[in-house]
């Protein structure tokens, strides 16, 4: 638990000086609020900028974050340092994961409220979040543990992210692009993000956000198999 | 005395590539032992295997009593490891970086404070590593490992890269610790080094030990040419053979002051490195 402890206070007294994490945090939350604020069109849905920028920040931030810390610390040779002092693969993941996680839920927090979710509306909301946090985080963790720096990881990162972040806004304008989504989790937390306050639990998006998991549960295997925290 | 760390007949191969074959030392407590070999001879490899980030093919290596393959957070804590490889938090300052560590250690403020004031950091404490020269990292990352007070230190060429004012600093570091009675496992390709430091040096090469024992002792081991060169005061220099009639010769040339230096021709440890291997040290 200490080494926990130590691996997420490290990381989170680097929140401030690391402007590349920083940005990713910010970014999304902040433009959520100045369109919401901003854009005025008639029939627009409700909370559109809200719900179309919490999807692009869940398929992007936790994502880009945990590639570029894992990967970051991997050239750095600071993952060596700490595993040499007895920090543990798995308690370092922890540490990390827990720390975007937090990070990323209070960005989450930010989406809701500027979209005025409170009660009921704002706790499927947060789980939603949550949710596709933790995926996006385990799919960051694949390039991170993979790639060997941080220039390979950027190169990963950036596809897969824009595929994952993308994806769901894309797919309102093109029905191909909408059908091919489908398989992604992102494109199914927009959808329960746009039915936010039914209490009906769509099985198709709950399958698939499973199926999400469970694949990138095995490609994460494998890559730390692989290639290790080194 | 009682070994503070036994191989015993550690082999290891990379694909085809033999690393490290049948390698047995031992190191007893409170000894430095250099272990010296042009870069890519194992010695890392060597490292990484008694501090249990790798396992050996065969053989076994015990520290502090322990299997090394079965070391745990316990027993690593006893153990101070600086990799030339092992980074430090650009974005933090000396004092932070050392506080990570201190975390995972549950060290207490003060033997940070202590460590960085030990290495000459004291007043860099708030620096940026960003900010540092290569020697005052080299110092940091000396830092982190004497802050545990560990009973063994492995240094994997602890003065690589830097030029000879700093790396004279850390050579006096690494005395200190020794004083203290600190087990001190060294890896460099750098002679002097090693014949300043360590109480014994094994000679790596291709993977195999070729030569064992004290550094003078070494040299002495290899002085075939038995000769004693002599300069004079004219200018020039004289060798001559160290055998009985050596003394006579000296002896005259004292009288005459005609001697300036005297010196006997006892190979140094690169020129033996080089008789044992045909390769340059530093290669």
């Amino acid at each position: 638990m200490r080494n926990i402890d130590a691996v997420f206070l490290k990381q989170l007294k680097e929140t401030l000086r690391n402007k590349t994490i920083l940005i990713q945090f910010l970014m999304f939350p902040v433009m959520a609020f100045i369109m919401e604020n901003a854009v005025k069109i008639e029939n627009m849905p409700e909370n559109f900028f809200v719900k179309l920028f919490a999807v692009m920040f869940v398929g992007m931030a936790p994502l880009t974050c945990m590639s570029a810390i894992i990967s970051e610390e991997k050239e750095k040779n600071t993952l060596r340092a700490l595993m040499m002092s007895n920090v543990r693969p798995v308690e370092y993941l922890i540490g990390t994961g827990f720390y975007v996680w937090l990070m990323c839920m209070a960005g989450a927090g930010a989406f809701a409220v500027c979209g005025g979710y409170n009660g009921m509306k704002f706790c499927q909301f947060m789980l939603i979040m949550s949710t596709g946090i933790l995926l996006s985080e385990l799919v960051g963790a694949i390039i991170g543990v993979s790639c060997k720096n941080q220039m390979s990881a950027t190169s990963v990162t950036v596809p897969v992210m824009m595929i994952f972040s993308f994806l769901p806004m894309l797919s309102m304008f093109n029905k191909s692009v909408e059908k091919a989504a489908e398989i992604t989790y992102t494109q199914q937390l927009n959808k329960l993000i746009n039915g936010l306050g039914t209490t009906e639990i769509k099985a198709e998006s709950i399958v698939v956000i499973v199926v999400n998991f469970v694949v990138m549960a095995v490609l994460f295997a494998a890559a730390f198999r692989k290639k290790g925290l080194e | 005395m009682e070994n503070a760390i036994s191989i015993n007949g550690i082999t290891k191969s990379f694909g085809e590539k033999k690393v490290l074959d049948d390698i047995n030392l031992d190191i007893k407590k409170g000894e430095i032992l250099g272990l010296l070999g042009p870069s890519g001879a194992g010695k890392t490899t060597l490292i990484k295997i008694l501090t249990g980030q790798l396992e050996a093919d065969s053989g076994n290596s015990v520290i502090n009593g322990k299997d090394s393959q079965r070391l745990t957070g316990r027993d690593y804590s006893g153990f101070g490891i600086m990799m030339d490889n092992c980074g430090l938090y650009e974005r933090f300052s000396c004092y932070e970086n050392l506080k990570v560590f201190a975390r995972i250690y549950n060290i207490s403020d003060d033997k940070i404070r202590a460590a960085l004031e030990s290495t000459g950091l004291a007043d860099a404490g708030k620096t940026p590593v960003s900010n540092l020269s290569k020697g005052m990292k080299s110092r940091l990352r000396l830092a982190r490992v004497f802050m545990t007070n560990p009973k063994i230190l492995f240094l994997d060429e602890p003065t690589c890269g830097l030029d000879p004012a700093t790396a004279d600093e850390i050579q006096k570091l690494i005395l200190r610790e020794k004083e203290k009675g600190k087990t001190i496992f060294l890896t460099t390709h750098t002679m002097t080094e090693a014949e300043k430091l360590c109480d014994n040096v094994a000679l790596l090469n291709e993977g195999k030990i070729v030569e064992y024992g004290s550094p003078a002792e070494i040299c002495r081991r290899y002085n075939h040419q038995k000769r004693i060169k002599i300069h004079l005061t004219d200018g020039t220099e004289m060798e001559i053979l160290h055998d009985e009639s050596a003394a006579e010769i000296i002896s005259e040339l004292i009288k005459n002051g005609s001697a300036e230096t005297i010196h006997t021709t006892e190979p140094d440890l690169k020129t033996v490195f080089m008789e044992l291997t045909g390769k340059e040290l530093s290669q």
